[in-house]
C-alpha cells in the first residue's frame, strides 16, 4: 500500500459544510484509480489530504506505511509525485531545466546536478514524447507539451506513484488518449496512479478502480462496471444518463438530452 | 556561457577600477595600484581611507541588495518585488526622520533608528501576513507591504512639516542612498553582519526555484514551504536593513539587476544568486564612481544614479516581456 487514508475528513475555514467526510481511500502498486464526482465533490481535496497538502479535521493518511506528518516533504516527494491542476511558474525555464526540478528531492542543498540526473530527465522526458522540446523555455509550450513535460518532471522524481489532478483537462483527442496510454503504461511497470478526472469515459476505459465522491463522502467504490451505472451516475450527478458498453463490457456513460429523458 | 561569465567578471573589474580613480581627485588606475600597495605612494591616503573602504562597502552593499531582490521575486513569485518591498521603505525613513526630530546625533543615531525602523515595518508586515494557522500569505505580505510604508511615510511627512530642523535636508539627502560616508568602520559592521542572513539565502537557492513554481507545486516536489518562505523574509529584512543603515536606500539595483542576470543566466538560482551579487556590486561601485563626478564637486546620491540607469534598463526588459 503506497498511500492509504482512513476516514479523511477536512473542513475548510469559514465553509458552512465539510469538504470531505469520513473518506476511505487508498492506492497500491501497479493499479490506475480515477478519483470522479461533480464539482465541489471533493476531488481536489481527496488528493491534497492524501498527500498532507490540507489540515484534516479527523482521519488518518499514511504513505508506505507511516502517518504523513512524520515524513519530511522531500522524502514524501521520493515516494509521491503528485500535479496539481493549475501551475503557474514566475520564471521561464528551460524544459530541461524545468524537469530537472523533479531531481531535487533526491539532492542535498548542494549536491551537484550529476550526470545519472541529467540521464533521468533525458529518459523521462523520452518517454513523454518530449525529448525534442528540451531547450525550449516552458512560456512558449502549447497545452499538449506543457502536460507532457510536467508529467516528465513528476517521473523524474522515480515515484512510486503518480497523483494527476484533471491532467486532460484541456487536452485534445489525441494529447488526451497519449497522456493516459503513458499513464497505464507507467502502471503496467508497477507505478500507482491516482487521477482526478471529470471523464467518466476515460475512467471506464483506463481505471482499475473508481472511486465516486460527491458531497464529501465516497457514493460509490469498484471496478467502473460496478461504480458507472444508470442508476448512480444519475443520482450523484442529478441528470439522467444512459449505459452503453463498449468493445464487450466497458461501460461508457451517455448524458441524455431532455427530451430523450422526459418520453 | 563562459563568455558571458567573463563578461561578468570584467565588469567587476572595471567598476573596481573606476571606483578607485574617479573622484574629487581623478588618480590614474596605476597611481591607485600603487597606493593599495605603498602606504608612501602619493595617494596613498585617499585611496586607502577613502576610496577602498568605498568600493568595498559599494560592492558587499549592491551584492546584498541584488540578492535580496532575486530572493524575494521567487518569493512573491512577483518579478516587480524589490528588496524594500515589505514595509522596510517606509520604517526606515520613518525612524531617520524621528531621529532627527528628536534631535539625535546624526552620525550614529540616524543610521540605527533607520535600521530600528526598518525591521520594526518588516515585523509589523510579517504579523499581518500570518493567518490564523502559522502560514505566511505572500500576497498579504505584499499588500501589508505597501501599506505599512504608506503609513509609515505619512507619519514622516507630518514630522518634516511640522519641525523645521535644517538637518532634514540632511535627513532626507542621507535617505536617497549614497556611500560618502563609508569608512573602514561602517564597512567592518556590515561585513560582520551580512555572512548569515546571505548564507541562509544561498543555501536556499534550491527551494527558491521550487518555490517559484507555486507553493502547492513546490511542497510536491520536496520544498519546506513555510520554513522556506520565513527564511527569506527574516534574511532579506536583516540584510536590507543593515544596507539601509550603512548606505540609505539605494533603489534599482534589487529590482533590476536580477532581471538581467535572469535574461543572461536563466532563472535556476542556484546561479542567480552569486552572479546577481557580483553584477549588483559591480554596478553600485561604477555607479558610485558616476555619481561623484558628474557634477564635481557636489556627489549626486547614488540612489539617484542607479534609478537614471535602473529605470531605462528596467523599461527595456519590461517592453520585451511584454511582447
Amino acid at each position: 500500500m503506497i498511500l492509504e487514508g482512513r476516514g479523511l475528513t477536512v473542513h475548510y475555514p469559514n465553509a458552512a459544510a465539510a469538504a470531505l467526510a469520513g473518506v476511505d481511500a487508498w492506492l497500491r502498486a501497479g493499479e490506475l484509480v480515477a478519483i470522479a464526482g461533480p464539482n465541489g465533490g471533493g476531488k481536489t481535496t481527496l488528493l491534497r489530504a492524501l498527500l498532507g497538502a490540507v489540515t484534516l479535521t479527523s482521519g488518518v493518511a499514511k504513505v508506505a506505511g507511516r502517518p504523513l506528518g512524520s515524513v519530511p516533504r522531500a522524502e514524501l516527494a521520493r515516494i509521491v509525485a503528485a500535479l496539481p491542476q493549475r501551475e503557474e511558474p514566475a520564471f521561464a525555464l528551460r524544459v530541461a531545466e524545468f524537469v530537472q526540478l523533479g531531481r531535487y528531492a533526491h539532492l542535498g542543498p548542494f549536491t551537484p546536478v550529476g550526470a545519472k540526473d541529467r540521464a533521468l530527465v533525458r529518459d523521462t522526458l523520452e518517454r513523454c514524447d518530449a525529448w525534442e522540446l528540451r531547450d525550449r523555455t516552458i512560456d512558449t509550450l502549447s497545452g499538449g507539451e506543457w502536460q507532457r513535460v510536467r508529467v516528465a518532471r513528476a517521473l523524474a522524481q522515480a515515484p512510486r506513484a503518480l497523483l494527476l489532478d484533471e491532467p486532460t483537462a484541456a487536452l485534445d483527442v489525441r494529447h488526451t488518449m497519449e497522456l493516459l496510454e503513458l499513464v497505464r503504461d507507467l502502471v503496467s511497470g508497477g507505478l500507482g496512479a491516482l487521477v482526478v478526472t471529470h471523464e467518466l469515459n476515460l475512467a471506464a476505459r483506463f481505471a482499475d478502480r473508481v472511486i465516486l465522491l460527491a458531497g464529501g463522502t465516497v457514493q460509490a467504490v469498484g471496478t467502473p462496471s460496478e461504480v458507472l451505472t444508470e442508476s448512480t451516475i444519475s443520482r450523484v450527478f442529478d441528470w439522467p444518463v444512459a449505459v452503453t458498453t463498449w468493445n464487450g463490457g466497458t461501460p461508457q456513460v451517455v448524458p441524455l438530452r431532455r427530451d430523450e429523458h422526459t418520453k | 556561457m563562459n563568455r558571458r561569465l567573463g563578461l561578468i567578471a570584467a565588469l567587476v573589474l572595471a567598476s573596481a577600477i573606476l571606483g578607485l580613480s574617479l573622484g574629487a581627485v581623478s588618480i590614474a588606475p596605476g597611481e591607485a595600484w600603487r597606493a593599495l600597495w605603498d602606504p608612501a605612494a602619493p595617494y596613498a591616503p585617499i585611496i586607502r581611507e577613502l576610496r577602498l573602504p568605498r568600493v568595498l562597502l559599494g560592492f558587499l552593499l549592491g551584492g546584498t541588495l541584488a540578492v535580496s531582490g532575486a530572493s524575494l521575486q521567487a518569493l512573491l513569485r512577483n518579478p516587480l518585488a524589490d528588496p524594500y518591498l515589505l514595509g522596510l521603505s517606509g520604517g526606515a525613513g520613518l525612524g531617520a526622520v524621528l531621529a532627527i526630530a528628536l534631535g539625535a546625533p546624526f552620525a550614529w543615531a540616524v543610521p540605527a533608528a533607520a535600521f530600528v525602523g526598518a525591521l520594526g515595518a518588516v515585523a509589523l508586515v510579517y504579523t499581518l501576513g500570518r493567518t490564523s494557522s502559522g502560514r505566511l500569505e505572500p500576497r498579504i505580505l505584499l499588500l501589508a507591504g505597501v501599506v505599512t510604508s504608506g503609513f509609515a511615510t505619512a507619519i514622516m511627512t507630518a514630522l518634516m512639516v511640522l519641525s523645521n530642523a535644517a538637518e532634514l535636508r540632511n535627513a532626507f539627502l542621507w535617505l536617497l542612498g549614497g556611500l560618502g560616508r563609508a569608512s573602514w568602520q561602517s564597512l567592518g559592521f556590515f561585513v560582520l553582519w551580512i555572512p548569515i542572513p546571505l548564507a541562509m539565502l544561498f543555501t536556499a537557492a534550491r527551494s527558491l526555484d521550487l518555490l517559484a513554481l507555486g507553493e502547492e507545486t513546490a511542497g510536491y516536489l520536496g520544498a519546506e514551504v513555510e520554513r522556506v518562505k520565513r527564511r527569506v523574509v527574516i534574511s532579506t529584512a536583516l540584510l536590507t536593513a543593515a544596507a539601509v543603515a550603512a548606505a540609505g536606500m539605494i533603489g534599482f539595483v534589487g529590482l533590476v539587476v536580477p532581471h538581467a542576470v535572469r535574461r543572461l543566466f536563466g532563472p535556476l538560482h542556484g546561479r542567480l544568486l552569486p552572479l546577481a551579487f557580483a553584477v549588483g556590486g559591480a554596478l553600485l561601485v561604477g555607479a558610485d564612481a558616476i555619481a561623484r563626478v558628474v557634477v564635481r564637486p557636489i556627489e549626486l546620491p547614488v540612489g539617484v544614479v542607479t534609478a537614471l540607469i535602473g529605470v531605462p534598463v528596467f523599461a527595456v526588459l519590461l517592453r520585451r516581456e511584454i511582447r
